[in-house]
């Protein structure tokens, strides 16, 4: 063997790839000739640096929730015209989950920090460039419909302009490793973020409000359905969209 | 409404190809050096993957979604009218070059420090096509050699000396930046 041959196969010798034959050949050529062992040496030292660094990119929720997205998706019950003409279909988003058979996520208590710090992210996300708004409206007919065979749950979208809240669009999102709606309204120049989710507890949970990176999040959970609205307005402010949304959400379903 | 065997491939091409999804990405984000061109190709790349999913046969997944992302990059080169060199057209010559020459420059006894990932990541991104693609799928996404073999299209021994050559350019430029570095 030549130095030419060992300057190739010492790489395959390192790989692992080289039969026991050929392993021994670069071996004996690595042992009579110091200009190959210390390239060979330089090598795996080399490999052995790259391997203690992490050059792996990490995709993107958003990228893997377009791609979920552009499949085929489970078969799901179209909303009534007239829910539809409602703007916000409730009783369909809940009969919807019972048809489906889904088995919901029961969240363990030690996943809520977690999420929490998932959704903040997915937040701040939004907030680059062009990622706020995948349907952009300030039309709860048309937000509405547009997550329609998006996901299992039907968001609520609520138009609540009147109350000082504007609605924008509708967003698919990535949180917990599954595909979520994310409602957007603006306060001023400020934007909220509505995740929703479903549940299997039907039962209501109070807001409560965590503060993560500046951030505010608050979460309650209502009639089957996980919500975190999540801005950089006040406390104060926050807490007033979410009994804003929820009063007009039981005003929508007592009708 | 999507028909049922629709929705069950999809389903059996979620599980078999979703759990590459950083590996792919990863690859993209060499091979064309953008974050947002990055996404655009690899969500080309599954929505193709899922048409032909009724005709992969295998063996491997990983490969095979790789080879379909070469394709989408090399169209993206394409588009990129001040990058026209596309994977498969660059020159032999580069090839041709005894790969020992690239280290005699440098002491070879001389220990690489470690660097930061962001450092790292730029020397790689620095590398030549097609060396550069063969060390990724090597030294990041672990491919053994006959799957890159299998993902670029080339043999195996074709394989091994671009994977050489590209060690060797990587170790200079590594020495040659410890340098200026210090």
């Amino acid at each position: 063997m030549n130095c030419d041959e060992a300057r190739i196969l010492l790489h395959a010798l390192l790989d692992n790839e080289l039969d026991a034959g050929h392993a021994r050949e670069v071996e004996a050529h690595v042992a009579s000739c110091p200009a190959c062992a210390a390239e060979l040496a330089a090598q795996r030292d080399m490999q052995r640096v790259l391997a203690d660094t992490n050059l792996r990119y990490a995709a993107p929720a958003s990228l893997r929730a377009r791609i979920e997205a552009s499949m085929p998706q489970p078969e799901r019950r179209q909303p009534t015209r007239r829910s539809v003409l409602r703007g916000f279909a409730m009783g369909s988003a809940v009969s919807a989950l019972a048809a489906s058979g889904v088995v919901a996520v029961v969240l363990r208590q030690d996943d809520q920090q977690r999420i929490l710090s998932e959704v903040v992210s997915a937040h701040l996300r939004s907030l680059q460039a062009g990622h706020l708004i995948d349907v952009v409206s300030t039309d709860q007919h048309t937000v509405k419909p547009w997550f329609n065979g998006k996901l299992d749950v039907a968001p609520p979208v609520i138009d609540l302009t009147a109350q000082g809240f504007t609605l924008v669009g509708g967003r698919l999102d990535y949180i917990d490793a599954r595909a979520i709606g994310a409602v957007v309204y603006k306060r001023r120049q400020h934007v909220i973020n509505l995740f929703v989710s479903q549940t299997s507890s039907t039962e209501h949970r109070p807001p409560k409000t965590q503060t993560m990176q500046g951030f505010n999040c608050r979460r309650w959970g209502e009639r089957g359905l996980n919500f975190w609205a999540v801005s950089d307005i006040g406390n104060d402010e926050l807490a007033e969209f979410v009994d804003k949304f929820d009063a007009a959400m039981k005003a929508n379903v007592e009708e | 409404m999507p028909a049922n065997e629709d929705l069950q491939k999809a389903q059996r091409f979620r599980e078999a190809a979703l759990p590459y999804l950083d590996d792919v990405y990863t690859l993209a984000r060499y091979l064309l050096r953008d974050a947002s061109d990055a996404e655009d190709a690899v969500q080309e790349c599954y929505l193709r993957a899922l048409k032909h999913f009724d005709s992969y046969r295998g063996p491997a997944m990983k490969p095979w979604l790789f080879a379909i992302l070469r394709n989408v990059c090399n169209a993206e080169y394409a588009r990129r009218a001040h990058r026209p060199s596309a994977i498969e057209d660059m020159p032999g010559a580069a090839e041709q070059t005894p790969i020992w020459q690239e280290t005699e420059a440098s002491p070879e006894t001389e220990v690489l420090r470690s660097r930061d990932a962001g450092t790292i990541r730029k020397l790689i991104d620095a590398l030549a096509e097609p060396f550069k693609e063969t060390f990724v799928l090597r030294e990041i996404n672990n491919l053994s050699y006959r799957e890159i073999a299998e993902a670029v299209g080339a043999p195996v021994g074709t394989v091994m000396s671009r994977l050489a050559r590209a060690r060797a350019m990587l170790r200079a430029a590594w020495t040659a930046e410890e340098e200026q570095a210090r």
